[in-house]
């Protein structure tokens, strides 16, 4: 991809002759580069350049309205870029919404041919492969029902399944790992691997930075529409979070306010850390009024913001303390990330308890980056050895026959 | 242009898949089913023997069969023509999450609508048969005129599902106005009557590029007669020149399709 560009329309397009003859003239009587906006255009994508070698896993990250989609429907050639070039070689496939093109009135059986043939499958090819496909969405039993009788999970279940049998040699995924229930993500991912350990090349857009990382070798971070960043995997992530954390924050009418959070490492300031290192969170609060039976809590929260982490000052045995006005107070907390590899948001609240009172909260006041060098999935780490792995017992009689 | 004709043959299996799909769409959760396709044919087909009706008493000629089977011959393959180009028109709109969601040749979409309302025709083409046999309308070598007639009609359907799809996608306008003129169009077109019942006015009538294979149908099934031979020959020209516009219209507006739909 060279120097892509994406112009798009704010608001509605004439949607009618009646809009669009004017606009015609206007148009006829002075042409404008391509290069221009007009009123109400904005870039989607300015200048986007990137290779992806043969077999390569890559990632393209960025906040909401970055341009990511763009990017992907501009690769699957279901959009043309406003300039620039790009080239894709092999057969490719966009998986840009799972189960596109099912109709709710035909049943799982049907939908499996009719979306395999929309993905690029031939008729033979889909017979060939029905009962895998069928067994991986493990729902052989409502296969003759009219999908608009699935729950949304069977639903995306089915058309995950069908696309992951594509066997494309270029593959492009857009957020489809957050389908289904824990298990059948699980699945997904490990699909995901097999593709890539085929040989096929795979582009892949997510919000899910862990899975990013986990999946990808090299990733591109976009910003409004521009490239930012384009580099390994965890170095990309990094620059994100620590980009997505400058935001400002409004404290102007807290009685008390967290001035500063600073996450320290061995060596300093850092956001990455190896599973189980040391760290330091440095906090600062000011007060603007004199406030009583204070306490810290800090926490820490996985991707899907769930708690992996909590305590307070209080819970600690540290009693409650005092800020008079004007005063600052400092408090440092020493932790170690026995975490499971993934990023991980970091909080401080400043509470009091026995009035149920939240003074101020700083979520994310900083995202850390935790690498393991083991693969160990989840929230903890619990550092598996493995002491014993081979047959028990011959196979014989020695297990008693089910009755 | 050869180069899109090739593209959408090598993917067959899916032009076969969403004909399928709209056959089947139609017709589920319906008590008559198939019969569906045979009740518009079969209206039109009334109202063309209710009108000869009139027309033989004011005129105080007796209302011939063969009159009858030559309004059944038009009415059939008209309910196509209406439909196909129905069809074929909202079918972009219709598949608007394909369009914006993955890449395939997008004449797919207005080609598989028109020939899912071919199927139809086919169907509706057996009870018209039947009543043919009844009305002893008799075989002849003029019969063999018959496919090539069908496949010009069904060109120019084609030709227009592609540039009215393509339009109805950037202006919903197109869709209204499609639909009154298909309503209105009966009356512009032999399809009730016979083009030589305007006499001298007949060339106007011809000028209507479905009317000639309309006739021609009526001529070689009922009449055992050739076609009038240059009328056909004209509109076989505007149908391939359609098609040639259409596909080369159709690709050059493809590439705004996603995010304008």
């Amino acid at each position: 991809m060279d120097g892509v560009s994406k112009k798009f329309r704010k608001g509605e397009l004439h949607d009618s002759l009646r809009d669009f003859i004017p606009s015609l003239v206007r148009r006829a009587l002075h042409r404008r580069p391509a290069g221009a906006l007009e009123l109400r255009e904005f870039w989607a994508l300015r200048d986007v350049s990137f290779d992806v070698a043969p077999g390569e896993a890559f990632g393209i990250i960025g906040s909401n309205g970055a341009g990511k989609s763009t990017i992907l429907k501009v690769l699957a050639g279901i959009m043309r870029p406003t300039l620039g070039t790009l080239r894709v070689g092999g057969r490719l496939s966009a998986l840009i919404e799972v189960g596109a093109g099912f109709h709710p009135d035909l049943t799982g059986r049907e939908n499996v041919y009719l979306n395999g043939t929309i993905l690029g499958m031939s008729r033979p090819e889909i017979r060939r492969k029905f009962d895998e496909i069928v067994d991986f969405s493990g729902l052989e039993e409502f296969i003759d029902t009219p999908v608009k009788r699935y729950s949304s999970g069977m639903f995306a279940r089915l058309g995950f399944s069908v696309a992951a049998h594509v066997d494309p040699e270029v593959l492009i995924v857009d957020e489809v790992l957050s389908v289904g229930d824990y298990m059948f993500q699980t699945k997904c991912q490990e699909k995901m691997h097999a593709i890539l350990g085929g040989g096929a090349t795979v582009i892949f857009v997510s919000h899910n930075l862990r899975a990013v990382t986990e999946l990808c070798h090299r990733v591109l971070l976009l910003e409004h529409g521009r490239v930012v960043e384009t580099g390994p995997a965890e170095q990309v992530v990094q620059t994100y979070l620590r980009r997505a954390l400058a935001g400002v924050r409004d404290t102007a009418n807290k009685d008390v306010f967290i001035s500063k959070v600073a996450v320290r490492g061995a060596g300093g300031e850092a956001v990455a850390f190896r599973s189980g290192e040391r760290a330091w969170v440095d906090i600062e609060l000011t007060a603007r009024r004199e406030c009583q039976k204070l306490s810290l809590s800090l926490f820490l929260r996985d991707e899907g913001y769930q708690d992996a982490f909590n305590t307070s000052t209080e819970r600690l045995g540290l009693g409650t303390f005092t800020l008079r006005t004007g005063e600052s107070f400092r408090c440092t907390y020493q932790i170690d990330l026995h975490l499971g590899q993934g990023t991980y948001h970091l909080g401080v609240s400043v509470v009091r308890y026995d009035i149920q009172r939240e003074f101020d909260r700083w979520m994310p006041a900083a995202s850390l980056f935790v690498s393991a060098d083991r693969d160990v999935r989840g929230v903890a780490n619990c550092y598996p050895e493995v002491l014993v792995l081979g047959t028990a017992r011959p196979p014989a009689a020695a297990v008693p026959p089910r009755p | 242009m050869l180069s899109r004709v090739r593209s959408l043959a090598a993917r067959w299996d899916l032009l076969y898949m969403l004909t399928w799909r709209d056959i089947a769409i139609k017709y589920k959760q319906s008590v008559m089913g198939f019969l569906w396709a045979l009740l518009i044919p079969l209206v039109i087909v009334s109202a063309g023997v209710f009108l000869r009706a009139g027309m033989s008493i004011l005129t105080g000629k007796p209302l011939a069969l063969e009159d009858v089977a030559s309004v059944s011959v038009k009415a059939v393959p008209w309910a196509f023509i209406v439909s196909g180009i129905r069809f074929g028109t909202g079918s972009l709109v219709a598949n608007a999450t394909l369009v914006t969601k993955i890449y395939m040749p997008r004449e797919i979409f207005p080609v598989a609508s028109v020939l899912s309302q071919f199927v139809d025709f086919l169907v509706a083409c057996v009870p018209l048969v039947v009543l043919l046999a009844v009305a002893k309308v008799g075989v002849s070598i003029e019969l063999l005129w018959v496919p090539l007639v069908v496949v010009l009609l069904l060109v120019q359907v084609l030709a227009l599902g592609i540039v009215l799809s393509a339009g109805s996608l950037f202006f919903r306008d197109v869709k209204y106005l499609v639909e009154v003129v298909l309503t209105f169009a009966i009356f512009f077109t032999p399809v009730l009557y016979d083009a030589d019942t305007f006499g001298r006015w007949r060339t106007v009538l011809l000028l209507n590029p479905v009317a000639p294979p309309l006739e021609a149908l009526a001529a070689t099934v009922v009449h055992h007669r050739p076609p009038d031979l240059p009328w056909l020959a004209y509109s076989g020209a505007v149908a391939l020149l359609c098609l040639m516009v259409a596909l080369a219209f159709f690709k050059r507006v493809e590439p705004y399709f996603a995010e304008n739909i």
